[in-house]
């Protein structure tokens, strides 16, 4: 194990860190905040410790997967912890671990609080909260493959360790060029966001905060009642802007690339597109009741689909007061999650094609014991590797899902309250059911709970096996 | 003696070579004409053409009169069935060779029904003595007489044992370890030194002791005595799995590559703690992904040889592993030997060996035994173990007073399970077994130590 190489790129993640520190910092100048100093101190420390790390180039370059996987584990978790910092010296989030529990879900783009009055906070925490979804969406190592110099063979194990998805591929020859193109998209779909969000009367304050949790797919309101408060024109621009971000953004390179019509053939992004109709559908119908008309009921179903869906978590009514229909509907889509190669969380629709491919194909075999079927998805094969590796994550998916039910169960809240909020946090998505609902937060739990479920937005984020390798003997090895 | 020969491979050449050079009366036979007319002129044998386990053959070679028979081919079952037939036509004694694991497992039965005197199993032999080796990596070879309570242990003199320009004498009162300096290696020259003889950096020296008295010497001379703690194994060759068991068993972790996908999954199977890795040894990535500048061991198992070489060479740069190096040709040995590859093993010599043995301990002279054989000093010189049956010239004569032939030594006498590094007045007694270090080869018997 190359432990110089690792402990050099979580030296640079540091330093970033120290950087974009820097902008809420500039938040609470302009708004004359003192607990702006809490954001300068930690910025300082991440500099001076990043500084330390990297001052030293590591002796080999040699990088190979079980080195990918620890960097990015140990990065977010240094990056979450040293995040955490600013709301406990603010004293505004005194518990270490709530502050971990809220710097992690900002990070992981899951957007559960434990807040119980989000509005509390002064603006350059909230800024800061918001800004951890945007950092965390597309990826901070990725984002670090754009500036750092590196092996090319070492670059692409870093980037398959924390880009989500059954297979990562590259849009162009260069790792380098790919990741940069990435956050070229990403930004510009950010910008875009926040104009239409500023064309629809919002303050810029808010505009920023409401971007930056929809391009991550992250959840975080400045309000206390998430975006029920904002008018319909603004909460459609979210929820069409939290689809587009729940799409694959090599579909957006291939329109960039003039290939529109293969982005828009892509199976992947067809699925995506008609669950959420369809679901839409059912919850319009379902909840007709409820709403003054069946445009306010098609308009708040499509936002809280979208927001499901995406695992992005903002809400403009409290669905949990829903019919049991709905409420299954949504719980459902927790699961599913959006598109691979996007910010959102969830198993992925991707790899639901391939379980779902893979019955089918089961049941051929069942019923002609000597046939040969290949699974292909957009016309190409699926590699044998990659179907193994999906089964085995939804293997390690259960498992890990049922544990931390069972260990937060000693909090004894409703098996709804915990399914929910695993599912919330596993899937990276935010508000669950009951007591961890749209409405609720997750200030009941004890502190182990909180760091279970730490754990778990660690592991959905991060696609589980980069964690677990961290934590296996196998790993550490010698030899 | 009278000795049929079936299958002239590797082993069956040296062996022919080997027993005609001691006056036995040689029959080769093998199947190929070619293979027979490959087979050195200057072999003093009959070279017979014909399936050996057809009657008609054996009648011509002579098997109603030989004495043993040994067959050699690259069959298992033709192996057997030559011997089966040879049993019944002419009673001889049988020696059969038999890699596959699943007949060398039901040995017992086979030696017992079938009436073969001897399966060899040279895949299991090689791997025996590569164990022997990890288990004390300082060593280049160890030897084992006595059922294992004597060792014959080679190893190279560095500059930090501070041996250099100390005489045999010098090094016996300095140390005091009951240990005999057998043989000593220096570049071409190879020695069964006297006490005066003076020993220098780069030797490679084999000492006979009990094991408890070598690591004794070897921990005062600062030679590092612990056994290692992991293994590479490039090729997962027959010999790489009887090797994986035994270090697996000993707690060392092992790791093996190998090039062949179906054959990784059949050692998955066979060796469940052991780490197959699907992939070319010559693949240097691929050796330092997996951690060969950690490895304390590096055995090259290929079938060929000088892949095995090369990959030792290159071992030998990254890593501090002890090299073990397999070599199936001994076409270019003296040259391997000066590369400094650490230890190498022969199958084929490991094979001829154990039938020489066999061969010489059937010659039941009267008086003494070979119990034991081993080639030794790169095959210059040979270590013999013999039974003292009954009393004799040699038996109960100080040694001082016994005028031994050149370049010969007592190495050690075991009496009644104690090892004895005899010194001038010690003297052998009957039932004693005796070690002998010479470079005279072909030693029957004990009295034959007596210059004539």
């Amino acid at each position: 194990m190359n432990y110089s190489i690792i402990v050099y790129v979580i030296g640079w993640i540091l330093n970033v860190e120290a950087v974009l520190l820097l902008l809420p910092c500039t938040v609470a100048v302009i708004y004359r905040e003192p607990s702006g100093t809490s954001l300068a101190i930690t910025a300082v420390a991440c500099l001076v410790l990043g500084l330390l790390l990297v001052r030293k180039k590591p002796k080999s370059e040699i990088f190979y997967a079980a080195e990918g996987f620890v960097t990015v584990s140990l990065s977010w978790v240094v990056l979450s912890v040293m995040g955490a910092m600013p709301f406990v010296i603010s004293g505004y989030i005194p518990n270490p671990v709530d502050a971990l529990f809220e710097t992690v879900s900002g990070f992981t783009t899951t957007g559960a609080s434990i807040l119980t009055s989000v509005e509390a906070l002064p603006n350059c925490l909230l800024f800061w909260r918001s800004f951890t979804h945007w950092i965390g969406g597309m990826g901070v190592l990725v984002f670090l493959l754009c500036l750092l110099p590196m092996a090319g063979g070492s670059r692409m194990n870093l980037m398959k360790a924390e880009s989500p998805g059954p297979s990562v591929s590259r849009l162009v020859p260069k790792v380098q060029t790919t990741a940069k193109i990435l956050y070229e998209i990403y930004i510009v779909m950010t910008v875009t966001e926040i104009v239409f969000l500023l064309l629809g009367g919002m303050p810029f304050f808010d505009a920023l905060t409401t971007a930056f949790g929809t391009a991550g797919t992250g959840g975080f309101g400045i309000k206390n009642d998430s975006f029920a408060g904002y008018s319909p024109y603004l909460q459609n621009v979210v929820t069409v802007f939290m689809i587009l971000f729940g799409i694959n953004f090599n579909a957006y390179f291939f329109i960039i690339m003039g290939k529109a019509k293969q982005a828009f053939e892509m199976e992947e992004i067809r699925t995506y597109l008609l669950v959420i109709a369809a679901s839409i559908a059912a919850i319009t119908w379902d909840t007709l009741g409820i709403f003054q008309s069946v445009g306010a009921a098609f308009q708040q179903a499509a936002f809280q689909v979208g927001s499901i869906v995406t695992t992005t978590g903002f809400a403009t009514t409290d669905f949990n007061k829903w019919p049991q229909a709905s409420r299954t509907i949504l719980v459902m889509l927790m699961f599913m999650g959006a598109c691979a190669g996007s910010t959102g969380g969830g198993m992925k629709v991707s790899r639901f094609l391939i379980l779902i491919k893979t019955v089918k194909k089961e049941l051929i075999q069942l019923v002609h014991p000597n046939a040969v079927k290949k699974i292909k998805m957009d016309g190409k094969l699926i590699e044998h590797e990659v179907v193994r590796a999906t089964n085995v994550y939804c293997v390690a998916y259960v498992l890990i899902f049922a544990f931390s039910m069972l260990l937060i169960a000693v909090d004894e809240q409703t098996l709804v309250t915990n399914f929910t909020a695993v599912a919330a946090t596993f899937n990276n998505i935010g508000p669950g059911l009951d007591v961890v609902g749209p409405s609720g937060n997750f200030s009941v739990f004890s502190n182990f709970s909180k760091l279970i479920l730490i754990f778990d937005m660690l592991a959905g984020r991060l696609e589980i096996f980069p964690i677990l390798v961290m934590f296996s003997r196998e790993t550490w090895r010698k030899f | 003696m009278k000795i049929i020969i079936i299958g002239c491979g590797k082993v069956g050449v040296t062996l022919g070579a080997q027993l005609a050079q001691e006056e036995h009366d040689v029959v080769l036979i093998d199947e190929s004409a070619a293979r027979i007319q490959g087979v050195p002129e200057e072999i003093d044998a009959i070279k017979l053409v014909g399936n050996g386990a057809s009657i008609a053959v054996q009648t011509e070679a002579g098997v109603e009169t030989a004495d043993i028979m040994i067959a050699v081919t690259g069959s298992d079952e033709l192996n057997l069935l030559c011997c089966v037939i040879a049993k019944k036509a002419g009673n001889c004694h049988t020696i059969a060779r038999v890699r596959n694991p699943v007949y060398y497992q039901e040995i017992g039965f086979i030696q017992e029904k079938l009436g073969i005197s001897m399966i060899l199993n040279p895949e299991l032999a090689a791997a025996n003595e590569i164990s022997r080796i990890l288990r004390f990596p300082s060593a280049i070879k160890i030897d084992p007489f006595a059922k294992g309570r004597a060792e014959l242990v080679k190893f190279k003199v560095q500059p930090e044992f501070r041996l250099d320009g100390l005489s045999v004498m010098d090094i016996d009162s300095k140390y005091h370890c009951d240990v005999l300096i057998s043989g000593v290696e220096r570049g071409d020259e190879v020695v069964i030194p006297d006490g005066k003889y003076v020993i220098h950096d780069g030797d490679i020296v084999s000492i006979m002791a009990a094991p408890r008295n070598s690591m004794e010497f070897f921990k005062k001379i600062g030679v590092q005595t612990n056994p290692v703690t992991n293994t590479m194994i490039i090729g997962g060759s027959k010999i790489a799995v009887y090797l994986a068991r035994q270090l697996t068993s000993m707690r060392i972790r092992v790791k093996i590559i190998e090039r062949d996908r179906k054959r990784c999954e059949e050692l998955c199977e066979h060796l469940p703690d052991t780490l197959i890795i699907n992939g070319d040894g010559s693949n240097r990535d691929l050796l330092r992904e997996e951690g060969l500048d950690k490895a304390e061991a590096f055995v090259t198992l290929t079938s060929m040889d000088e892949e095995n070489v090369f990959l030792a060479l290159f071992a030998k740069e990254i890593s501090r592993a002890k090299l073990v190096t397999k070599i199936n040709r001994i076409a270019f040995d003296e040259i391997i030997n000066r590369m400094d590859l650490g230890s190498l093993i022969h199958p084929k010599f490991i094979t001829a060996d154990t039938i020489l043995q066999h061969v010489r301990a059937m010659q039941n002279t009267i008086g003494s035994n070979v119990e034991t054989l081993y080639h030794i000093l790169d095959g210059k010189a040979e270590a013999l173990e013999f039974q003292i049956r009954e009393d004799s010239e040699v038996t109960n004569v100080p040694l001082m007073k016994i005028r031994l032939k050149d370049n010969l030594l007592i190495g050690c006498i075991n009496r009644n399970g104690t090892i004895r590094i005899p010194r001038g007045q010690d003297h052998i007694q009957k039932g004693d077994t005796v070690i002998v270090v010479t470079s005279q080869k072909g030693l029957r018997d004990i009295r034959d130590i007596l210059k004539k």
